[in-house]
């Protein structure tokens, strides 16, 4: 088979083709290997240099190979969070979802750009370049996972880890026409991420389709004894024992009848600056799901319009404590001229970090500082818990609130970098789910001017099941066709 | 003093004796080589996560009890955050509103305060000063870095050096009988820092307040918060005001120097820690901590004085761990010696032969001491034999009974009429005494006894002397 036939199936029909005897897991990696180190949209900062180990008999991704964010760490292997301040770090332990990943039969193909320190919306602030968007090379594929979503879109990785702390996943996925979905918060262990804002910051899959995000997904969650912060699904232990089941199922759902879709205003036609084909596409997959079934209602989330502005001063301040710890003093990039130790401090962080970097730590460290920190931090805790009451509120009458995932499609490089607030709006439809800490997916739901239209489902905590089943059912009737993206 | 009355809170950072740092699973450091105890997390590397250490927890619990704190059915981490190079995640996880414990008392301060944190690295600076300004380079240790802390805070209640030390040992013993902790100040597993301020004696306000940091023994202390009051009471009398500030004492030289003023005060940015949980304590954790809480110094102190002892004796054998558990193996011993002079020969004798030294690691066993006491007490040896009987027991250990025997120290009493015929030869000799004892002056038999005294190498009973006397001379 060809590099291009090998890399046209989906995950989960190779891990079926390898299981069936009728393709070779190495031969598979090796045609990966191929197409990410001939990637020309700069998706990739690192790509594994030789075959993995063979994956073990039985094991359930039977060595279908993964792109994995760069801010994961991944053992003598560079992990630089897309940051000058990183260049060239290789951590000496491996994050536990892509330990988890691997041993279930995944093996690292490489490691995939990304706005620094996953703050941005188009991939445009990563020390190491911007990502284009594979169905527009003068376009960005979004952020600030762009690198995989890129990755996955043109065809050069199977599938792909992103990390997702207001939008990063779902924003991406959208722009470069693939599935996205960010988990409810603490089923994916944090333990190896390179935080951003820990109380925001999720992993999740990256996929082209909703039954590949399943099966990944399936092997990423649980409970880990390293992150604190981790949690299992309620029930899951019984359930697997009752069983032998997964936690996560394949999605097998054709119909939505009886399904309560909930379309808040202010995040559709309610709210500014949704393009209008956005809009248009938005609003065709509503008609396909009436036509599944489903039932489509307007519901509120009053307080869903400031959850940006809460949104923008939580990740800050998390982030400049987080960011604290790249000093020069153990690892990355230490000034060389520094005559002491505040010089060392300031010249070092000066050069390592970027614009968008300084800017949200600066933002942060106002937020948290004495007298002001009532004000702004402890505002923000406040409009956080109302919108995960409004959450909770449409959830008693809804199964699913939908919205469209991103207000535009992918936009041109350059058309937003010199005005931050307009880069920040790109996560106003997927930041209020963030903040509540509630799942949501986004698939492809057709095209505006000719580039991809994400369309986000969002549920209650740990129904990602219910999700993943009703995107799979849309999924079908919208029948998005890919093919423009593909570079492979 | 001079009209003023100092104001005084502590601040107590006990390192806790757990096996592992406070937040990953790293052994504790005991001068192992530099950076051979750290793992991904205590070296703030990216990426990595804390985890809260139960039996820290625990301690912690235990310390709230034995300080008679409220404990938090629900509190939380916060991070405190400055740059530092101790400090490799640039900041310190530590308690803020919702501490581990509030309120309590230990003796006669109260308690304002108990939260867990965890420990800095060590930095070594190249060059004469020895601190980081002026150094030609640093290098960071972090073996310590991440070690669990308890940190306490008292209310100011303290009212003299004296009482800060006197205090300050009451916690130590109660932090050693806990098990809590080393609470060795020179090692640094207790540090102290003192709030200190003045006012006029019999006003209630509280002036302003300077801090004393990190002073490392129980001496420096009490000859710091002296220093900073007599500092302050100069000031305020000079008509100057006392500024806040945080001070640096130098034992060699007792100057206090400032370290930063309030300008110069960290913002530490407190907030939430979001990568730990809350801790909830279960009633499974209370249940756990009551178990395992040892008898206290100050109950101790109640129980021994109850014995009949003297309050002093009481207090030291409470205050010295090791002096109380000596004094209850022997009071329990076989010989059953009575409390109060077990209580003498314990305090005074044999802590003045064995010094800082535990008894128990002497050779005397608490058995043998029991003994001896009890051989005084049946006038079988008397006290200044009994004496070299112990020096004896100190240097080589054995059977007291078998020492009085071999080395001829026995008392010589007067039932087998041994004694009268020495009391008639020491008369005799004594010519003048012997007038005064006959005229009513008792004072004068102490020549007699002396020279009975000699003559058996202090074998003989004194008080058998006196009687022997008194019958002799029919007064």
């Amino acid at each position: 088979m060809s590099v291009a036939d090998l890399t046209a199936l989906t995950a989960a029909a190779a891990v079926a083709a390898i299981e069936r005897g009728e393709l070779d897991a190495g031969e598979l990696f090796g045609a990966y290997r191929e197409a990410a180190a001939a990637d020309d949209l700069n998706a990739y900062l690192w790509v594994a240099g030789e075959a993995p180990e063979p994956a073990a008999p039985g094991a359930p991704l039977a060595g279908v190979p993964l792109a994995v964010k760069d801010l994961f760490c991944t053992e003598g292997v560079p992990s630089q969070a897309g940051s000058k301040i990183l260049e060239g770090y290789r951590p000496p332990y491996t994050a536990s979802v892509v330990a988890r990943l691997a041993s279930a039969g995944a093996p690292l193909l490489g490691k995939t750009n990304q706005d620094e320190f996953a703050m941005g919306s188009s991939n445009e602030n990563s020390a190491f370049g911007p990502v284009r968007n594979p169905w527009d090379r003068m376009r960005v594929p979004g952020g600030s996972s762009g690198g995989s979503a890129a990755a996955v879109a043109a065809g050069s990785a199977p599938w792909a880890l992103g990390t997702d702390t207001g939008g990063s996943i779902r924003q991406p996925a959208a722009l470069c026409g693939i599935v996205g979905m960010k988990p409810t918060y603490g089923t994916v262990s944090r333990y190896g991420m390179i935080a951003f804002a820990s109380s925001l910051d999720q992993a999740g899959p990256l996929t082209r389709d909703v039954t590949d995000a399943a099966l990944l997904l399936r092997h990423m969650v649980g409970r880990d004894e390293r992150d604190s912060t981790s949690v299992d699904f309620p029930a899951a232990r019984k359930r697997q024992l009752a069983a032998g089941k997964s936690v996560i199922d394949l999605p097998s759902r054709e119909s939505l009848k009886g399904i309560r879709l909930g379309v808040p205003e202010e995040l559709t036609a309610g709210a500014e600056g949704i393009e209008a084909g956005v809009l248009a596409s938005f609003d065709a997959t509503l008609k396909l799901a009436e036509g599944l079934g489903a039932i489509v209602e307007t519901c509120r989330l009053p307080h869903a319009p400031h959850a940006l502005s809460a949104y923008y001063v939580l990740a800050p301040a998390e982030a400049s404590s987080n960011l604290a710890r790249y000093d020069g003093v153990r690892y990355g990039l230490r000034v060389d001229d520094a005559g002491d130790l505040v010089q060392l401090y300031t010249g070092t962080r000066s050069q390592g970090f970027g614009a968008e970097v300084k800017r949200r730590i600066m933002l942060g460290t106002y937020s948290l500082s004495s007298g002001y920190y009532d004000a702004y931090y402890g505002r923000a805790q406040r409009v956080r818990t109302k919108i995960a009451d409004d959450f909770r509120t449409v959830f008693a009458s809804f199964d699913f609130v939908v919205t469209p995932t991103a207000p535009t499609v992918a936009f041109e490089l350059g058309a937003l970098t010199a005005d931050p607030l307009a880069m920040y709006l790109n996560d106003y439809c997927t930041v209020p789910m963030s903040l509540a800490g509630i799942p949501a997916i986004s698939i492809p739901s057709g095209l505006s001017e000719g580039l991809p239209v994400g369309f986000q489902l969002a549920g209650p905590a740990f129904s990602e099941n219910a999700i993943l089943d009703a995107a799979f059912a849309l999924e079908r009737a919208i029948g998005f066709d890919a093919a423009a993206g593909r570079t492979v | 003093m001079t009209g003023y009355e100092p104001v005084i809170g502590l601040e107590i950072h006990v390192q806790l004796a757990t096996a592992t740092k406070m937040f990953c699973g790293c052994a504790l450091s005991f001068g192992e080589p530099p950076n051979t105890r750290t793992c991904p997390t205590c070296l703030g590397l990216p990426g990595t996560l804390p985890l809260a250490n139960e039996r820290a927890i625990h301690f912690g619990l235990m310390i709230g009890l034995a300080l008679e704190s409220t404990l938090a059915p629900r509190s939380i981490f916060h991070r405190k955050n400055y740059f530092y190079p101790d400090l490799p995640k640039g900041y310190q996880i530590s308690q803020y509103d919702e501490p581990l414990c509030a309120g309590g008392r230990l003796g006669d301060v109260r308690i304002h305060r108990v939260h867990l944190e965890e420990d800095a690295a060590k930095l070594v600076h190249a060059g004469s000063s020895g601190r980081i300004h002026g150094s030609d380079s640093s290098v960071v240790d972090f073996n310590r870095g991440g070690t669990p802390l308890a940190e306490i805070v008292t209310e100011p209640d303290v009212r003299s050096a004296a009482q800060a030390r006197e205090w300050l040992t009451l916690l130590r013993t109660t932090l050693r009988s806990l098990g809590v902790s080393d609470v060795n100040m020179e090692e640094g597993s207790l540090r102290c820092d003192a709030n200190i301020s003045i006012r006029p004696i019999g006003t209630q306000g509280l002036g302003t307040k300077t801090e004393l940091k990190n002073m490392n023994s129980f001496r420096f202390i009490e000859r710091g918060i002296n220093a900073e009051v007599a500092r302050q009471i100069a000031l305020v009398q000079a008509g100057e005001a006392v500024e806040q500030e945080t001070l640096h004492f130098d034992p060699r030289t007792e100057a206090i120097t400032s370290l930063r003023s309030k300008e110069q005060a960290h913002d530490y940015r407190y907030f939430p820690e979001p990568d730990l949980v809350p801790i909830a304590i279960t009633d499974a954790m209370l249940a756990a901590a009551r178990a395992a809480m040892p008898e206290l110094p100050a109950a101790r102190e109640e129980r021994l004085a109850g014995l009949g002892i003297t309050r002093a004796d009481a207090h030291q054998l409470a205050m010295r761990t090791e002096l109380g558990d000596y004094f209850e193996a022997a009071l329990a011993a076989a010989a059953a010696p009575e409390p109060q002079a077990l209580a003498n020969w314990v305090c005074n004798e044999l802590v003045a032969r064995v010094q800082e030294q535990d008894p128990a690691d002497s050779n005397v066993a608490p058995d043998a001491l029991a003994k001896l006491v009890s051989l005084v007490a049946g006038k079988a040896v008397t006290i200044g034999n009994a004496k070299i009987a112990l020096d004896h027991l100190v240097s080589d250990g054995g059977d007291p009974a078998a020492i009085i025997e071999a080395e001829g120290l026995g008392a010589m009493g007067g039932g087998d009429g041994a004694l009268a015929p020495l009391v008639e030869a020491a008369l005799a000799a004594n010519a003048d005494a012997t007038e005064k004892i006959r005229a009513g002056n008792m004072k004068a038999i102490g020549a007699i006894i002396g020279h009975v005294m000699r003559e058996t190498k202090g074998r003989a009973d004194g008080s058998e002397v006196t009687r022997i006397v008194r019958e002799k001379l029919g007064v």
